[in-house]
């Protein structure tokens, strides 16, 4: 009756197949079944593997490389960089290493006639104007100064130094020499200085600048102070609208979905503008306001071109990217919960308090991260509804890219701003936990 | 425990209707009273309207019509968290974020128990389901068996009356399920507890019930002790669900003495007992449990010709699908014992049975 002695096709292996299925060698190194090493094998196998994947991203990678990073780091690069000093005064730069400010109101006359030697140089080559423009960016009047010299540095002789302080007394001032000195190097601290309200003294030691002209903090605690509370008014409109969302039948969720998305395919022209139209002085809210009689006709409240209006325009905005990530993490926690809590005696405050709300955290990192770090870096909104004192670190950003043509300052603000953004987000790390973030 | 017929039902569900719709009732009518320190399952199919009671007890669903009573009190407008009622969910519902000690001291805070007594009621729940050592774990890191004894744990630890269990074995694997069925039966058993179970798994409702309701389409079709339920079902439904079943169509003949002589359909008479059937003349489903079968030459009153169709060796006993009096699913077990019947496939003997294992029930 029994078939066990035949060894059919279900018999277990003998331990001498199995031994040899795997075997180590004397080095306690596990080889395969030809003899070379397991590891050295399962790469090889791998290698195939990896290099196709490599191969399926590597057109997106060139492109993002091409278009999108390189040109962002030649941009943030602008802020550092200084090469036209150097390559236009070359003799200047020489003759001023030796000086110090600090100990001399003046450099030795060497300087003086290496300036002169350099301007006529760049006088006939054009670019002392350039070089001027970009030395006006750190002392005023530096501009003129170099068209002034540049035109009659070929007729200065004989005593550099007095030819040069008789065309303009500027160059007997110890503050034109420092600057010149400050920013003769190929690359510059000078554009970062300027971007959080510093400079360099008259003997070079870094000082702040004068009240009236520090405004570049102020704007970024401004659009920091902005974000936060843009990010607080969209949490608190838009949790409600996503729990209502989440629980309500897929049949009806799905519409109001729809309604939360529509802003998505209207212009953000329009929809800017549009508060203009409601939030003017001449606009519906108002008129609707007095015709009711609860304002005064002179009294009209300004609501846009100021900070209510950048809130008002983009809390709206950025409402979506609050909503969907909470929707989509409170759509993952079962209504079994709730009940759970209240069937052990929890109110429907503390069931939502203590059980529903702390695992809706996760949400609530997700959407505020979003409209925070989109808002931080906000242009459009706020050139058009902030006027004055609704705008932010971007408009000035964007000022100096296509007005000032600073660059330099509009890099080196730029940089600070992500190097802020990132700070923030590894500070969001250390606190929350970036994989507590969950988007669905 | 009581039987909920002597003494006065702890809870009661006094004509109670349920509608989602408005059109269909997904409970018709339900009367039914539980003991004091009863343990009592709602059997049945799903859509059955097993839970929804379940639901309206605990207060998540509001009945339509009728009245639900604890401890003598309409609870019918009381909210759930001022019901007093601990609840075992099917997917346990263990809060993830916070431990196990916390889980089970969450009952106890939002009822402002002092923090001493919290520590001990939770360490004594924790000890009674021997999870002693797993207070400082997050239910994420405990095996499913172990979830399932912390959310018992949790629904016992503020010491409520009534407990309801939600299909809480679901999703363990047979063994599991098995070991916990006995346990939380042992709870039970030593803290006297009124417990209302929800399950369709009739094993399960067997093995722990002190009574079983049987529900299909929103009516009670039989409450019963196990051993009733099975031995002695009322309806054709009741016979079919719980347990293995034969059942052979006919039609009443005659009836005298409680028992009934039925002309089956395929041919053939066979005497049973009148439980569930009309008068002469009425049709009726005749229900005979597979072991009660008798193979072979007998002098039993009720023999019929069986031709074996299927043999499957099942160790302990050998199931035999036969073809008896135009019935081809006609099973019986027959156990492996010595000098058991030798069947072979193909093969006709006679199979016979007692009258009083017979019972003649309605013809659904």
């Amino acid at each position: 009756m029994t078939d066990a002695t035949l060894g059919g096709p279900s018999r277990a292996p003998s331990r001498e197949e199995q031994a040899a299925m795997a075997e180590k060698s004397e080095g306690g190194v596990m080889l395969a079944a030809d003899g070379t090493p397991l590891k050295l094998s399962l790469a090889r196998s791998l290698r195939r593997k990896r290099l196709r994947a490599f191969l399926l991203v590597l057109p997106l990678l060139a492109f993002v490389l091409l278009t999108f990073i390189a040109p962002i780091a030649d941009m943030l690069f602008r802020s550092v960089e200084n090469q036209i000093i150097p390559d236009n005064m070359p003799r200047t730069v020489a003759a001023l290493e030796e000086w110090d400010p600090a100990e001399s109101e003046l450099p030795p006359d060497a300087a003086f006639e290496a300036l002169v030697l350099d301007m006529v140089e760049m006088e006939a080559a054009k670019s002392h104007t350039r070089v001027g423009s970009r030395l006006n960016y750190e002392q005023s009047g530096m501009s003129g100064l170099f068209r002034k010299t540049g035109r009659r540095a070929d007729r200065v002789e004989g005593d550099y130094r007095a030819g040069l302080i008789a065309i303009d007394e500027e160059w007997g001032e110890r503050q034109t020499w420092t600057t010149l000195k400050n920013f003769s190097g190929a690359y510059t601290l000078g554009y970062f200085l300027s971007a959080v309200d510093m400079t360099y003294g008259e003997t070079g030691e870094i000082v702040a600048k004068p009240e009236l002209q520090q405004i570049y903090m102020f704007l970024f605690e401004r659009t920091l102070w902005l974000s936060l509370a843009i990010t607080g008014t969209t949490l608190l409109l838009g949790y409600p609208i996503a729990y209502l969302l989440a629980n309500l039948p897929m049949r009806t969720s799905n519409l109001l979905l729809i309604l939360v998305l529509l802003p998505f395919w209207t212009s953000l022209l329009v929809r800017t503008s549009s508060w203009i139209v409601i939030l003017q002085q001449q606009g519906v809210l108002n008129d609707t306001l007095v015709a009711l009689g609860l304002i005064d006709d002179q009294n009209r409240l300004s609501l846009i071109f100021n900070q209510t209006g950048t809130i008002v325009a983009m809390t709206h905005i950025l409402l979506p990217f609050m909503i969907l990530p909470l929707y989509s993490v409170m759509k993952t926690i079962p209504p079994s919960y709730v009940r759970a809590a209240k069937s052990l005696g929890a109110t429907n405050w503390t069931a939502f308090w203590r059980v529903y709300f702390p695992q809706s955290i996760p949400g609530i990192g997700a959407g505020a991260i979003l409209v925070f770090i989109l808002s931080i870096g906000y242009y459009i909104t706020p050139e058009l509804v902030g006027g004055t004192s609704g705008v932010f670190i971007s408009n000035r950003i964007a000022y100096h890219i296509s007005s000032s043509l600073n660059w330099g300052l509009a890099a080196a603000l730029a940089v600070i701003l992500l190097i802020a953004v990132m700070g923030l987000y590894w500070l969001y790390d250390r606190i929350v936990g970036i994989d507590n973030v969950k988007l669905g | 425990m009581g039987d909920g017929a002597g003494e006065k039902p702890f809870v009661v569900f006094d004509r109670v209707q349920k509608s989602y719709d408005g059109e269909t009732l997904v409970v018709k009518d339900l009367n039914l009273g539980i003991g004091k320190g009863e343990f009592l399952t709602m059997l049945g199919p799903s859509g059955s309207g097993k839970t929804t009671c379940l639901m309206m007890l605990a207060g998540f669903e509001t009945a339509t019509h009728g009245e639900i009573r604890l401890g003598e009190k309409p609870i019918n407008n009381i909210p759930p968290h001022r019901r007093g009622i601990g609840m075992v969910f099917q997917n346990y519902a263990l809060f993830p974020h916070m431990t196990v000690a916390e889980n089970l001291a969450f009952p106890l805070q939002v009822r402002k128990t002092p923090k001493a007594e919290i520590e001990a009621k939770v360490r004594r729940a924790l000890d009674m389901v021997q999870m002693g050592a797993f207070g400082g774990r997050r239910p994420a890191q405990l095996s499913g068996g172990q979830q399932q004894r912390v959310a018992v744990a949790r629904a016992l630890v503020f010491d409520p009356e009534l407990v309801l269990m939600d299909e809480p074995l679901g999703a363990l694997d047979k063994q599991l399920r098995e070991q916990m069925q006995y346990e939380i039966k042992h709870i039970h058993d030593s803290l006297g507890v009124t417990v209302v179970y929800v399950t369709h798994d009739q094993a399960e409702a067997l093995t722990m019930s002190d009574r079983v309701a049987v529900f299909n389409d929103g009516v009670i079709q039989q409450l019963s002790p196990p051993q009733v339920l099975y031995e002695r079902p009322m309806t054709s439904f009741v016979a079919q669900f719980i347990g293995e079943n034969n059942k052979l169509a006919g039609r009443v003949k005659a009836i005298e003495d409680g028992e009934a002589l039925v002309e089956i359909d395929g041919g053939g008479f066979s005497r049973a007992l009148a439980v569930n059937c009309g008068d002469a003349g009425s049709r009726t489903q005749l229900s005979i449990r597979p072991e009660r079968v008798t193979v072979g030459e007998s002098n039993l009153p009720n023999r019929a010709e069986a031709r074996v169709q299927e043999l499957i060796y099942l160790g302990d006993h050998i199931r035999c699908r036969m073809s008896v009096l135009g019935y081809e699913d006609f099973v019986v077990k027959v156990p492996n014992t010595p000098g058991h019947a030798h069947l072979a496939a193909g093969e006709t003997t006679t199979v016979a049975w007692h009258t009083e294992d017979c019972r003649a029930l309605d013809a659904a």
